[in-house]
């Protein structure tokens, strides 16, 4: 039974996603309820999963019986289990935002492009299948496509255009990194080519790379990484701010394909073309840091400031990763759910903001507005969150990321960047959080209530990321020690390989 | 001339074409480039399971000569994603069209389009 439960993360959005279409303008209640319950559905799969492979086994499902390397695999690992629980919670979360804030009006067939968007987010953290990952990819772009249009408006459509191409050329070096590493390796089964690369000739050595690193620029397009990173704050400050904050996770599937690769193919046992990849990272994730935190200070709206904390914790998570130590690894692990639910935190935040102001998205001083106190809260909680200031998870997070950093060559690198960072991100944060609420008082006047004002239910989803925060920073312990369990079995993949080739469940 | 080389100057030559297509400043020839592109990639995908006339792309104990089935199958697949893809960006930029009035990818017109009523 379990072993068919793997499964279902994929099968399950796509069958609803199919199924709400039937329910528009008049019975959009109806499709509401079924949206919202798959994803509740969802997030016990997923918890069900996390629990079957937190005891260390690897499980593989072969779909339609056709085993590996040639039929199509899923595989649950302790990483993977991770992704799709977080995927899931922070679905239903921002579900329950869309549906509060009524955004769901504005647009047709919404609760089908989300589910479609889960689809193609789980099909990615499942497969273990290099073509497949490409196809997930496919699913979740085109309904971002959609979910990023949705609400229209000539902004949101130039700003899409521009999305769609980049993502399109993406594709595009996407394809040919998976022809290189076929042509050189003769399989597409990521845990196959984890045991063909160490076997080839050393004449191949040149394509394998190549192919190597045009994979891992298509991954770091969509983790944001420097020199890729200039579609992001467009993109995301230009779409409704509750669909960004479900996009907050779609940096994270350019984090998971990096660390499932290098990893799993390019790790310690693929002899001359070990972690090929490594060296260019590093900087790369440095710069994107430094950037993102920077254009904390320099972005004019509000939205845009959110985009660009995104670009800055991603890039912090980022250089974690890119050290490829175990101990580094599981420092990540742990920031990663931190990071992710933090951006959208203030994602869903600026969404509620903006709806009352005045002056809208952009950061000037208007004038006060009805409902700034608990909004300020959220606010100062969700950039103390992000910058990892304690006493939440985040603080933990940096924490741990600066200790592993401690025995590399790089460290005064990734300490100098990591500390001053954090304070240019404070920095920002606090001017945005004073011009949003301590300048409006002094320029007087009552606070201007709109129409909307009464609707506590929409407080409910950024107070419970925050809520989850807390429970992240209470449980560190549990956290801290399956993160390390995560990284353990990453890097030793032998498990891995032998649960997808050995014919699995 | 060999299969090899026509086959590779060809992935070249679209390639290159399709790169400079896609840095252009409109939205037409934009699209067009897209087009080239994974036309480009497509070919390249064949190549992969390296060039054999003439043979059956099926597997078989008694079959001495194969052609690699599997990128014909990874490239139909392409071929299906980038045709959709392509309507989209099509429809897309005809919509950007109307609402903004410009084709450019920035969204920002040209003089003489401004000028134009």
């Amino acid at each position: 039974m379990i072993a068919h439960l793997i499964a279902a993360p994929v099968l399950l959005p796509a069958v609803v996603a199919a199924l709400i279409m039937l329910f528009r303008r008049r019975t959009l209640r109806i499709g509401r309820s079924v949206s919202l319950a798959s994803c509740l559905a969802l997030v016990v799969i997923a918890a069900l999963l996390m629990r079957e492979a937190s005891n260390g086994t690897v499980v593989s499902y072969a779909l339609g019986d056709w085993h590996a390397p040639f039929g199509i695999i899923l595989v649950v690992d302790r990483l993977s289990a991770m992704m799709l629980l977080l995927t899931s919670v922070l679905s239903l979360i921002v579900l329950g935002h869309v549906v509060a804030t009524d955004l769901d009006r504005r647009g047709w067939h919404f609760h089908s492009l989300f589910h479609f968007q889960l689809l193609g987010l789980n099909g990615a953290f499942l497969t273990g299948d290099i073509f497949n990952l490409f196809v997930f990819f496919e699913v979740l772009l085109i309904a971002s496509y959609g979910l990023m249009l949705h609400g229209q408006g000539a902004d949101r459509l130039k700003a899409g255009v521009q999305y769609v191409i980049i993502n399109l050329v993406g594709s595009t070096l996407f394809l040919i990194g998976i022809g290189i590493l076929y042509g050189v390796t003769g399989t597409l089964n990521l845990a196959d080519m984890a045991i063909r690369v160490p076997e080839l000739p050393a004449s191949d050595l040149g394509l394998l790379q190549a192919g190597a690193l045009l994979l891992i620029s298509v991954f770091a397009l969509k983790a944001a990484l420097l020199p890729l990173h200039l579609w992001l704050p467009r993109t995301y400050a230009n779409a409704a701010p509750a669909v960004a904050a479900l996009f907050a996770i779609m940096t994270k599937v350019g984090v998971y394909s990096i660390i499932r690769v290098v990893t799993l193919v390019f790790g310690a046992a693929a002899g001359s073309a070990a972690w090929a990849p490594a060296p260019w990272l590093l900087p790369a994730a440095l710069l994107t840091t430094v950037i993102g935190f920077l254009g904390l200070i320099a972005s004019r709206g509000l939205r845009e400031l959110a985009a660009f904390a995104l670009i800055g914790s991603t890039g912090t998570l980022l250089i974690a990763v890119t050290l490829f130590d175990t101990n580094a690894m599981a420092a990540a692990l742990y920031y990663l759910p931190h990071t992710t639910i933090a951006a959208a935190t203030l994602f869903l935040v600026t969404d509620l903001i903006i709806k009352r102001r005045d002056g809208g998205d952009r950061l000037i001083v208007g004038q006060r507005f009805a409902g700034s106190e608990p909004l300020s809260l959220l606010f100062i909680l969700g950039a103390v969150a992000l910058v990892g200031l304690p006493p939440l998870s985040g603080f933990i997070g940096k924490l741990l990321i600066l200790e592993a950093a401690m025995p590399f060559a790089s460290a005064p690198w990734v300490w100098a960047t990591i500390l001053i960072t954090t304070f240019i991100g404070i920095v920002g944060l606090a001017r945005a959080g004073s011009t949003l609420f301590w300048k409006p008082a002094a320029v007087g006047g009552e606070p201007n209530p709109p129409a909307r004002a009464k609707r506590p239910a929409e407080f409910a989803a950024p107070a419970l990321l925050l809520a989850l925060l807390a429970a992240l920073t209470l449980l560190a312990g549990p956290a801290t020690s399956y993160a390390e369990a995560a990284a353990v079995q990453l890097f030793d993949p032998a498990a891995y390989v032998d649960s997808v080739l050995g014919g699995g469940g | 001339m060999s299969l090899e080389l026509l086959v590779a100057s060809t992935v070249g030559v679209l390639t290159a074409a399709g790169i400079y297509l896609c840095l252009r400043g409109r939205t037409f020839p934009v699209v067009l480039g897209l087009a080239m592109l994974s036309y480009a990639t497509n070919v390249f995908l064949f190549s992969m399971g390296r060039l054999v006339v003439n043979q059956p792309p099926i597997f078989d104990k008694a079959m001495s000569d194969y052609t690699d089935p599997l990128p014909q199958a990874l490239v139909l697949t392409a071929i299906v994603i980038a045709f959709g893809m392509t309507a989209l960006v099509v429809v897309l930029a005809l919509r950007t069209y109307l609402e903004t009035g410009t084709d450019q990818v920035d969204g920002i017109p040209t003089p003489d389009e401004r000028d134009e009523p």
